[in-house]
């Protein structure tokens, strides 16, 4: 269940499908503002879209963790500063290096490379929804499906054995969980990375068809940074779609007259992936960036040195930007939204997390007709505690 | 008339979801693949790519 948190960052919500409503207070009257962090440190916080956008395409913005400030406390105390990336972490690094590394990847998520994945996501689908209803009439939805199918994909593509997942799973739950304990989240860390890297040895003498091998085999990377990339992509590859799938089928469950146009019309569900991308924004901490030189954004000057904190979940809802912002409309012009990020560290897997919410939840709500809430939707654990935001369980019923 | 630069992008395939008839992605390194510059009858898909390209690497000259 949800514990107190400290942050200087708002994340108050008044309702679970809303962000915090002191976002949007400021995007109204300082789209940038002051952010008093609790290292101490005097940065920023971004609240509009096009502000959003500014930063994330200014490559006088770094991504490094030593620069960066954190703009909450975890597990009750001050992040302690972070040490500099490790070789391969390429979301936070800048430039040449950061580039060098994507371009490794990019080749492997292609629209097209992600399209031809799409038969087999289906089968997983399916599969998962056959053992739902094996177990049903009730289930939790994140346990029987929303977790279980993007961390399947995933490990299929990276090839690592679907059987191994429990501890990576759990360690990952751990690692963005707020309320722990800074050192217990870098044990959790820690402990995922040993397991990549034992995967990576395996790897040498057992070759597979996926992408961990291609990554040793390409002879442009060492075991060290083979480890870092594939790990990036096992924890962000499972942990973002599975919470999107959770919680976009609650707010979909709660909106029903445009469920029931969905249902209606299934090829609706790609306008209404993004959608949910723009109306849910899952990503409530950050992107977090520090101003490499001194420089003006939206009227004030950021200083060298200073962080910034882009809200996700503001951005998305700026009126400036989407008609409306505040009601969930399939049918709008989503895209353009800033759930996926913006800029050279837009997110990599975001064909693969497109196609996989596109299938889950167009087989899901054809499976189920009569799918719904098992308990009142103001009782469902949301992710407050979390980076990613969410549901933690969503108790579903079917017939 | 498009312009691309594969050296700026970040291979997100913004562009080729978009419009395919336009863009694609190299087959190794993802990065944009001009198909179309002139995009006669598509310059409404190609405008909004380079609205939406993440990293500032497609360009639409008037
Ligand atoms: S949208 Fe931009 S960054 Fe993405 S693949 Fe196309 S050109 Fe590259």
């Amino acid at each position: 269940m949800t514990e107190t948190l400290h942050p200087e960052l708002p994340m108050e919500r008044s309702s679970p499908l809303d962000p915090p409503t002191r976002l949007g207070e400021l995007r109204e009257t300082e789209p940038i503002s002051r952010l008093q962090f609790p290292d101490g440190h005097l940065g920023w916080l971004v609240t509009s879209h096009s502000l959003t956008r500014a930063v994330l395409a200014d490559q006088r913005f770094s991504n490094r963790p030593e620069l960066q400030h954190s703009p909450i406390r975890i597990g009750g105390q001050v992040v302690p500063p972070s040490p500099p990336s490790e070789p391969g972490m390429f979301i936070t690094t800048d430039g040449a290096e950061h580039s060098r590394y994507r371009k490794l990847l990019t080749g492997q998520f292609t629209v097209r490379r992600m399209n031809q994945l799409t038969p087999r996501i289906e089968q997983i689908v399916a599969n998962h929804l056959a053992a739902m209803r094996e177990a049903g009439p009730g289930v939790d939805l994140v346990q029987a499906f929303a977790l279980p199918v993007p961390s399947m994909v995933i490990c299929e593509l990276l090839g690592v054995p679907y059987e191994e997942r429990e501890g990576f799973q759990r360690d990952t739950g751990t690692s963005f969980k707020l309320s722990n304990d800074f050192e217990e989240i870098q044990a959790a860390f820690n402990r995922i990375k040993a397991f990549v890297a034992d995967l990576v040895r395996r790897k040498h003498d057992d070759p597979g068809d996926d992408m961990l091998t291609g990554l040793i085999q390409s002879g442009e990377l060492n075991d060290e940074e083979v480890t870092n990339m594939g790990l990036l992509l096992l924890v962000a590859g499972h942990e973002t779609t599975a919470n999107m799938l959770g919680i976009g089928t609650l707010a979909l469950l709660q909106h029903p007259d445009q469920l029931a146009e969905l249902r209606a019309d299934p090829s609706l569900v790609d306008n209404a992936v993004e959608e949910l991308m723009r109306y849910l924004s899952i990503i409530q901490l950050g992107p977090i960036r520090t101003a490499l030189e001194d420089l003006e954004l939206g009227g004030v000057t950021v200083k060298e040195g200073e962080s910034v904190v882009i809200s996700v979940p503001a951005a998305n809802r700026d009126p400036n930007r989407f008609d409306r912002p505040d009601e969930l409309d399939i049918h709008r012009p989503a895209t353009g939204h800033v759930g996926f990020g913006h800029g050279v560290h837009q997110c990599l897997g975001q064909q693969l997390a497109r196609i996989e919410m596109r299938v889950a939840f167009r087989a899901l709500f054809t499976e189920f007709p009569d799918l719904r809430l098992a308990i009142p939707a103001s009782e469902v654990p949301m992710r407050t505690d979390m980076g990613i935001y969410g549901v933690h369980r969503l108790p579903v019923e079917f017939s | 008339m498009i312009e691309v630069d594969p050296d700026r992008c970040a291979g997100s395939g913004m562009c080729a979801l978009t419009d395919p008839a336009v863009f694609d992605q190299d087959e190794v390194d993802g990065t944009v693949v001009l198909l179309d510059p002139t995009a006669v009858g598509h310059e409404k898909e190609a405008r909004e790519a380079a609205h939406l390209c993440p990293a500032g690497a497609i360009r639409v000259i008037e």
